[in-house]
């Protein structure tokens, strides 16, 4: 990595600063300002492994996945990587400390939702020549390339995939009288089976969950109720918020009529993303949306069905989140970081690692493989992420806007839920939202 | 006898021999060579940062983009604009109040009830400082558990206890969130106050009290008259370090409730964090935030020591 002496003297004293001062969160990045981007362009079309030591950062919730590539392509490679998993609330942190003192790591990771920020930041280097000279270029994930783009270049190819569906209790659907075999095809569907469930009456046990003081669990698993409608959330450039539409309202109406009927597990409210999971993991919930990658570890505790995010009217879709991963603005080993990258499109890392373990590989041609076929949930999966209505919001403010702590998506939630549904305070949050992704 | 000594030949200026300046001078030398050391670590650990941040606060300095260029006074003004910045200071302010009543008043109740030694005296001030060893992150992730609706044995110990408690909402609603917060906060400091108040209570001389009772003093009449003034120095260090812990408060509102619900519990220094790092990225607000809050905090403890110091006066 070339390192800049100044950039690096000023980003340390941010740094510093940050912890030094009275409050200690200040300051923790800053010097030589967004490099312009780079061309990562290498000399063959697999790059270079020569033996060569990479560094990879990525955020804990992807740490299974990581560590499994890692260590596959370690042992396979001349090359080697060498992985640091942060805290997943740190990492904006860690990258924003990095790239102002020009620290970066040869690869990293980044939360495909954060991806259009950071290119337009010029945290990574420009890899369209290179994605282009893949034999597997069409087949990659699309949502994340287009994430990824910035300006008409490409920065980022899929990492790991993480996508939303619907997720029930098959134990708790049979007590229900409910078949166990079939999920909500629709919102109103959804709405009737977790009262059915709700409607056991059985103690610690309820219809559904959904992190209410959580903007990230709401993105993930509303969205495609809208989607999955045929409507969209926002514009095409994710500058103006369209979550006043009749569609989404039909969406929080549903919440709203789970919430006063008692149906939502108690903590909605108060959640704020840590334990969102746990309730459905514990077999006290009977249907949610659900984090797919999630799916092996549930398995272990619950019979579990799997089925699309259902629309107003029926269609399905997912979120197509997880994170994109790019060569750093600040490596010196393009071609080596790019032998890394290229491996990671492979069969072998697509299907060998990535599918063994559970997770939805990037490449669509890849959808049907040995492991989908042994597990319809993990097939049904593989074609969510293919579906038309799938997809992966594009807007270069959306932590603002959406995941960051009392954003104003979590107010227009709140207020729709736990409120009196209102029209003119939906256009007033929603102004908001807008007003937050305009910057 | 001699009520004053003549000053030694070298004290008085323009007498020193050549020798005794080389002394004093190496004297000096040697002065300045002790506290370098320290006077370098405040330089790089507290001026620099300082300087660094009232700079950041005059820039539009981005947390990936870095510093591109001076814009005073909009940092300022964007970061008073900002939605949440008043509500922010009312909690905040609203916060330091109630935890630094509640836990004064505690930790000098529990001072006084461990001051005499008896036979559960050290079991009982062991207990009390204990959660003082825990790490606050720590101590907030253990009340998360313990407030979880899901995870959460206070319910189930209340119904045990034949309370019919329903659902209980520790984190959910703007009040009961602060309440909860106190509570945690009262848990893990209250044991560390006390002891600070003990070492004061220790230092009053037996003799004041026995003379309070042999002029038929009453209870009361002692604990206003004699015991609190007596731990002047005491009460107001607690308060000091009360007072701006909690205007600094960031950890447990970050792990407990992330500023919700409906951003009732943003604290002053959150509001900074979020700024930072919470989407916006937005350094120089940020720090311009923390000089607003450093220039607050300046303020109140200025206030606080002159108060001191005139009481003592």
């Amino acid at each position: 990595m070339s390192y800049n002496w100044t950039g690096r003297l000023r980003g340390t004293l941010a740094a510093v600063a940050a912890t030094g001062l009275v409050l200690g969160l200040a300051a923790c990045g800053g010097g030589g300002g967004a490099s312009a981007s780079q061309s990562a362009t290498v000399t063959s079309p697999e790059g270079t492994d020569d033996g060569a030591t990479l560094t990879l950062w990525t955020r804990a919730p992807l740490e299974l996945q990581a560590k499994a590539l890692v260590e596959a392509y370690n042992s396979s490679h001349e090359n080697q990587v060498e992985l640091t998993v942060v805290p997943n609330d740190d990492y904006v942190t860690k990258v924003g400390a990095a790239a102002g003192s020009g620290g970066l790591p040869d690869l990293f990771a980044a939360d495909i939702v954060y991806t259009p920020n950071w290119t337009s930041q010029g945290l990574f280097k420009d890899i369209t020549t290179n994605i282009d000279a893949l034999p597997e270029a069409d087949t990659i994930n699309q949502g994340h390339l287009s994430a990824g783009t910035y300006e008409d270049a490409e920065y980022v190819l899929p990492f790991v995939l993480d996508l939303s569906v619907m997720m029930w209790n098959k134990d708790l659907y049979r007590e229900a009288g409910l078949d166990p075999e079939k999920g909500p095809t629709t919102v109103e569907e959804f709405k009737e089976q977790a009262l059915a469930v709700q409607g056991l009456n059985k103690a610690d046990t309820y219809g559904t969950y959904f992190g209410g003081n959580c903007g990230g669990c709401n993105v993930f698993t509303w969205f495609p109720m809208v989607w999955a409608s045929g409507e969209d959330v926002m514009n095409e450039d994710g500058t103006e918020s369209l979550l006043n539409s009749d569609t989404a309202q039909q969406v929080y109406a549903t919440w709203n009529e789970l919430n006063t009927a008692g149906a939502i597990a108690p903590g909605a409210q108060d959640e704020t993303g840590a334990t969102w999971t746990a309730g459905f993991q514990n077999g006290q919930v009977g249907v949610m949306p659900y984090p797919a990658t999630l799916l092996s570890t549930v398995s272990k505790t619950v019979d579990v069905g799997v089925a699309p995010i259902p629309g107003v009217d029926g269609g399905g879709s997912t979120f197509i989140g997880g994170d994109g991963i790019g060569i750093s603005k600040d490596s010196t080993q393009s071609d080596q970081a790019w032998n890394f990258l290229s491996w990671l499109m492979s069969d072998e890392a697509q299907v060998d690692v990535l599918a063994a373990n559970g997770t939805t590989p990037s490449r669509s041609d890849l959808a049907d493989n040995q492991y989908s076929q042994a597990d319809p949930r993990l097939a049904t999966i593989n074609e969510i992420a293919s579906a038309a209505d799938s997809k992966t919001p594009y807007a270069p403010n959306f932590q603002t806007a959406f995941n960051a702590a009392g954003s104003p998506w979590l107010t227009l939630i709140r207020d729709q839920v736990y409120g009196t549904p209102d029209a003119a305070k939906l256009e007033t949050d929603n102004d908001a939202i807008t007003a937050a992704l305009a910057g | 006898m001699a009520t004053s000594t003549p000053a030694p030949p070298e004290a008085q200026p323009g007498t020193a021999s050549p020798t005794q300046r080389r002394r004093r001078n190496r004297d000096h030398l040697i002065g300045w060579a002790y506290a370098a050391p320290t006077a370098a670590f405040v330089a790089v650990f507290f001026v620099l940062p300082t300087l660094l941040v009232f700079r950041m606060s005059v820039s539009d300095w981005s947390l990936f983009a870095g510093d591109r260029g001076l814009n005073f006074p909009t940092n300022f003004t964007d970061a008073l604009d900002d939605r949440l910045f008043w509500p922010a200071v009312r909690f905040t302010l609203t916060y330091t109040v109630v935890t630094t009543v509640i836990l004064i008043a505690l930790a000098l109740g529990l001072a006084m009830l461990v001051q005499e030694s008896s036979r559960w005296t050290s079991v009982l001030r062991t207990s009390f400082l204990l959660p003082s060893a825990l790490g606050l992150a720590s101590a907030s992730l253990l009340f998360y558990a313990l407030y979880s609706p899901q995870a959460s044995p206070i319910p189930g110990l209340l119904r045990l206890l034949g309370f019919d408690v329903g659902t209980i909402s520790f984190l959910g609603t703007p009040t009961s969130a602060l309440i909860s917060t106190v509570v945690l906060i009262v848990w893990r400091f209250a044991g560390f106050y006390m002891l600070l108040l003990l070492v004061g209570l220790q230092g009053i001389p037996g003799e004041v009290y026995e003379a309070a009772r042999m002029d038929g003093a009453r209870r009361w009449q002692i604990f206003w008259q004699i015991t609190v003034p007596l731990l002047k120095s005491s009460l107001a260090l607690c308060t000091i370090l009360c007072v701006t812990g909690s205007l600094l408060a960031f950890d447990q509102f970050y792990i407990l409730t992330k500023g919700g619900p409906d951003n009732s519990t943003v604290t002053l220094v959150q509001l900074v964090y979020n700024t930072a790092f919470g989407g916006q990225n937005d350094l120089g607000r940020a720090a311009a935030l923390s000089i607003v809050v450093l220039a607050a905090l300046l303020v109140i403890n200025v206030v606080q020591f002159r108060g001191l110091r005139g009481k003592e006066d």
